[in-house]
């Protein structure tokens, strides 16, 4: 009986100890949305969204252009990263088994272990050395380096969740592997590769050290990809180092705005990974 | 019998890395005949039955030797590509496998449209649900998804699916395995709808079942193929022992 008594005790120590820990884990959380509504929600306006940062004491302004700029890298860095890393991931899943899989797998865990930093210098090297010029381009590379390992084991975990009783029933239709790969078992898993693009996408879109000197920034509104280009997190870090109190306003607005932009991009790929949509 | 089979093995034996799973095998099937192949569990049955598509090879370190003639063509020849000889072939599993992501349409012409054919699919699919005896119950909802079937109606889906690309032969591992018997009964019934056009070689462990659909049946034991006869002697007068002991339950 005591040690009946004895367990029930331990077990309530224990959710409360589990309970602690949720609440400790969360406390960064909280206090991160409460910080950046407290300082930034009085400086949202709508020319926040529409217009051109404005030089030092001039009213009003805003970072229309990095919000821009910040969809023009994150879409241009969809466009490089998705084909290779979804790529990357069918190869894994459906080829991956001898040494060449162990290869790319051990590649793309190194390559997903590079601070960011380091992958901007080889965007830097890559890109801007031989264009002479900051660029876009050059930013999406950065972002698109970042997305591809992520995004690729990520790929791999959902397609081999499609069962090969699918890929059979396929073949068995006289269907070509090839096709059996694309039409049928990407198709299957493309609920959960959904997940993972917005799940990379929402990291690259809060990226900062890799583009510092790739995109750079820009003053202007920019959609060629062969210019300098603002950022949201380049913009923020400008903002947040200089020593005047109307542009720490704009910084705490713009990470505001960034992060709402991430943690939408979060629910939905919540919503979509429980959703029926899910693999349908 | 030798020269108007449909399919006729000869010498087959069968491969896995682990070593060999069937030996030597030779059978003929007629045309438009049900031909059950019953044996104990890991006698090389299934692997049978996949070496005539050639979805045998598809495990990785598997391969056959040997020639299997459908319509007096080799599917193992040199120049045979098994991409079209799966178009002859059809193939039905052991548990239902619909395309979870397409609608019950789509899942019938699936075999049509990638492998690019275009036309003519909605009669198609007509056609192939009607003599997989599933159009009546799905005619009105072609466009749910294909998921929101019974067990049993997955698996005439997936028949229907098979037939939808004309195949001449079709094979059928242990159909009915995974459905309670109403499901299983008219899978049964189906099958003996399909013999009038349809070369039928069906993988079953249940006695009963070889016993009420085929026409021939072979005994396969230890990945050999014992005995090979009309369904009636197999169960009533078998010419091997070891079948007898089988089919009389004395093992297996």
């Amino acid at each position: 009986m005591s040690s009946y008594f004895g367990r029930r005790l331990m077990n309530l120590l224990m959710t409360g100890l589990c309970a602690g820990a949720v609440v400790l884990a969360l406390v960064p959380l909280v206090s991160v949305f409460w910080l950046l509504f407290a300082k930034g929600f009085s400086a949202l306006s709508w020319s926040l969204f529409t217009s051109l940062p404005t030089p030092v004491g001039e009213a009003g302004g805003g970072v229309g252009n990095a919000i821009l700029g910040t969809l023009l890298l994150v879409g241009l860095a969809c466009l490089l990263g998705l084909p290779i890393g979804i790529g990357t991931g069918l190869f894994l899943a459906e080829r991956g088994d001898g040494p060449a899989g162990d290869t790319v797998r051990f590649v793309t865990e190194v390559l997903s272990g590079v601070p960011s930093i380091v992958i901007g210098i080889v965007a830097y090297g890559l890109v801007v050395v031989p264009m002479h010029r900051f660029s876009a381009i050059a930013g999406a590379v950065a972002l698109a380096l970042l997305m591809v390992p992520t995004l690729a084991r990520a790929a791999e975990e959902m397609i081999r969740l499609v069962p090969s009783s699918l890929r059979e029933a396929s073949l068995a239709l006289g269907i070509p592997q090839w096709k059996t790969s694309i039409r049928v078992v990407l198709r299957t898993a493309l609920g959960g590769i959904v997940t993972a693009i917005l799940l990379a996408v929402s990291r690259a879109a809060g990226e900062t050290a890799p583009l510092l000197f790739t995109s750079l920034n820009n003053q202007y509104w920019n959609t060629r990809i062969d210019q300098p280009t603002a950022s949201l997190t380049v913009q923020i870090f400008n903002y947040a180092i200089s020593p005047y109190e109307d542009w720490h306003q704009k910084a705490w607005a713009s990470a505001l705005v960034l992060l709402l932009f991430v943690s939408l991009m979060n629910l939905t790929s919540r919503f979509l990974a429980r959703s029926p949509l899910r693999g349908a | 019998m030798q020269p108007q089979a449909q399919i006729s093995t000869v010498n087959l034996s069968a491969f896995f890395r682990s070593g060999r799973a069937l030996k030597e095998v030779n059978l003929q099937v007629l045309p438009r005949s049900v031909l059950a192949v019953i044996g104990p569990s890991g006698c090389g049955k299934t692997t049978f039955l996949r070496c005539l598509n050639r979805m045998h090879e598809l495990v990785p370190g598997a391969y056959a030797t040997g020639q299997v003639l459908i319509d007096e063509q080799d599917v193992y020849a040199r120049e045979s590509d098994p991409v079209m000889v799966r178009r002859r072939v059809g193939m039905v599993f052991q548990r239902p496998n619909p395309f979870p992501t397409m609608s019950i349409y789509d899942n019938v012409v699936s075999g049509l449209k990638l492998n690019g054919v275009r036309n003519s699919n909605s009669a198609q699919a007509q056609k192939s649900l009607e003599q997989a005896a599933l159009w009546d119950e799905v005619k009105d909802r072609l466009h749910a998804p294909a998921t929101s079937l019974s067990g049993g109606q997955q698996q005439r889906l997936c028949i229907a699916r098979a037939l939808a690309v004309e195949p001449e032969v079709l094979l059928m591992d242990e159909p009915a395995s995974a459905l309670d018997p109403i499901a299983t009964a008219r899978i049964e019934e189906l099958i003996r709808e399909l013999r009038e056009r349809y070369t039928i070689v069906i993988v079953t462990h249940n006695m009963q079942q070889a016993a009420r659909v085929s026409d021939w049946t072979a005994f396969f034991y230890m990945g050999e193929l014992v005995e090979c006869a009309p369904t009636e002697k197999i169960f009533t007068n078998p010419s091997e022992q070891r079948t007898e002991d089988y089919v009389t339950g004395k093992f297996g």
